[in-house]
């Protein structure tokens, strides 16, 4: 068992939940009202030092009843030592804090959640879908409630596809020309303030954020 | 026009008249058009997964595509003639290809290359498109999880047979059809139609 969960045991007493190895991986849970502050912790404080936000993700079990999972995975670069975090949220209550003000390579990973579980992070700058396209409306592909092929028929499927903006995948931001915007051509311009919004001939269910 | 008996075969179609200067020769202007746009087909490689590396291969020296008259890739559409649609296509990919496709100038052929890019292949999934035709319009598929070069070769052959056929008189062949006011390429039953499982996916036990 990795040392640092005694240490997180010390400061935030109770609330850390358990904590178990798994394939000599240690694993804790804290609750998720806290969690931002504990990963804070673990970052900035000498002697844990994990410095290195590894992954972002979460699962959803077949059991209804369990929560579902946001998992970190921390790594320190100078201690080289791993550790899991994981925080439980209930069904009805998807929303946690964001680390993008810990570490900057938290965006796109919270991004990635959101758009497949629905989870909320508090604070994020940019919470927008980053796999499936921004006006899709099907709902959050990985959470358990969701069919294979998606709710939609095919054709409705590939109507709503044929009518997204394929310019308008990228923000401005991540083209790197916001300084050189308004020195675009007026059509350009257009396109990209619109963002992600494409041309549906007709507004699609939007069942986006349930 | 230039055709001197030593180079491409003058097939039945045409034949040198004897005692006529060698540079003059009479063909029909079918078999002239389709034989030069059969001899230098551009491709618009659009290689979206595994499939393209076996594209690449293809294309490298040992199978070698210029062999074809297809030596430049042309990765701008306005200058190229078969789009080779090379891997699975997700939805949020579906409106670049059609872009890419209207952006291409007539002639203009598809291939579909692989299981996925053809029928959706594994990935029977809510992202991906079920076969590209139900976006753009195919005029040869390519079926194999990738194919090997070999097949891919015999597809554009087959391309190259189904050009050979065509006539310029027909206009219909070169009509560009863009998506109707529904928003697609065919009526919705039909991409349904297109979109159902066959084969073994039908019998798979799935979640939900
Ligand atoms: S057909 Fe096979 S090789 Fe080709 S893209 Fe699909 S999975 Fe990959």
């Amino acid at each position: 068992m990795n040392p640092s969960v005694d240490a997180l045991r010390r400061v935030f007493g109770p609330r850390i939940g358990r904590a178990l190895v798994s394939c000599g991986d240690t694993i804790v849970y804290v609750d998720a009202g806290r969690v931002a502050e504990a990963l804070r912790w673990l970052k900035e404080t000498p002697g844990q030092q994990y410095n290195y936000l590894v992954d972002v993700t979460a699962v959803e079990y077949r059991d209804p009843e369990r929560p579902l999972e946001v998992v970190y995975e921390l790594f320190s670069l100078d201690r080289r030592a791993a550790l899991r975090v994981k925080a439980e949220l209930s069904k009805d209550r998807l929303e946690i804090d964001s680390l993008v003000p810990l570490w900057a390579g938290a965006n796109w990973l919270e991004r990635e959640v959101y758009d497949m579980f629905g989870i909320t992070f508090r604070g994020h700058p940019d919470l927008r879908r980053i796999l499936m396209w921004e006006t899709y409306a099907e709902g959050h592909p990985l959470r358990k409630d969701f069919p294979l092929r998606g709710r939609f028929s095919r054709a409705e499927q590939v109507r709503q596809a044929l009518g997204a903006n394929p310019e308008a995948h990228y923000s401005m931001d991540e083209l790197s020309i916001a300084e050189t915007y308004h020195e675009l051509p007026e059509d350009m311009r257009e396109r990209l303030a619109r963002g992600e919004r494409g041309v549906i001939p007709e507004p699609g269910r939007e069942r986006g954020r349930e | 026009m230039g055709l001197s008996p030593g180079h491409a075969t003058p097939g039945p179609e045409s034949r040198v008249l004897s005692g006529m200067s060698p540079n003059w020769m009479t063909t029909k202007l079918d078999f002239l058009v389709n034989w030069a746009r059969t001899s230098s087909l551009w491709p618009m490689p659009f290689g979206t997964a595994c499939c393209a590396i076996e594209f690449m291969a293809t294309a490298a020296s040992r199978f070698d595509l210029a062999r074809f008259g297809m030596e430049r890739m042309a990765f701008s559409p306005r200058q190229s003639d078969v789009l080779i649609c090379a891997g699975r296509l997700p939805f949020k990919l579906a409106p670049v290809i059609r872009r890419i496709y209207d952006q291409m100038t007539q002639p203009k052929w598809v291939i579909s290359m692989g299981a996925c890019a053809s029928t959706g292949g594994i990935f029977d999934n809510y992202a991906m498109v079920q076969g590209i035709d139900t976006v753009v319009p195919v005029d040869v598929y390519v079926p194999g999880c990738p194919p090997r070069p070999e097949g891919l070769l015999y597809g554009i052959l087959l391309l190259h047979k189904k050009i050979r056929g065509e006539t310029v008189v027909d206009g219909s062949l070169r009509q560009e059809r863009p998506l109707d006011e529904t928003g697609l390429r065919l009526p919705p039953d039909e991409v349904d139609e297109l979109s159902e499982p066959f084969g073994n996916s039908i019998h798979q036990t799935r979640s939900a």
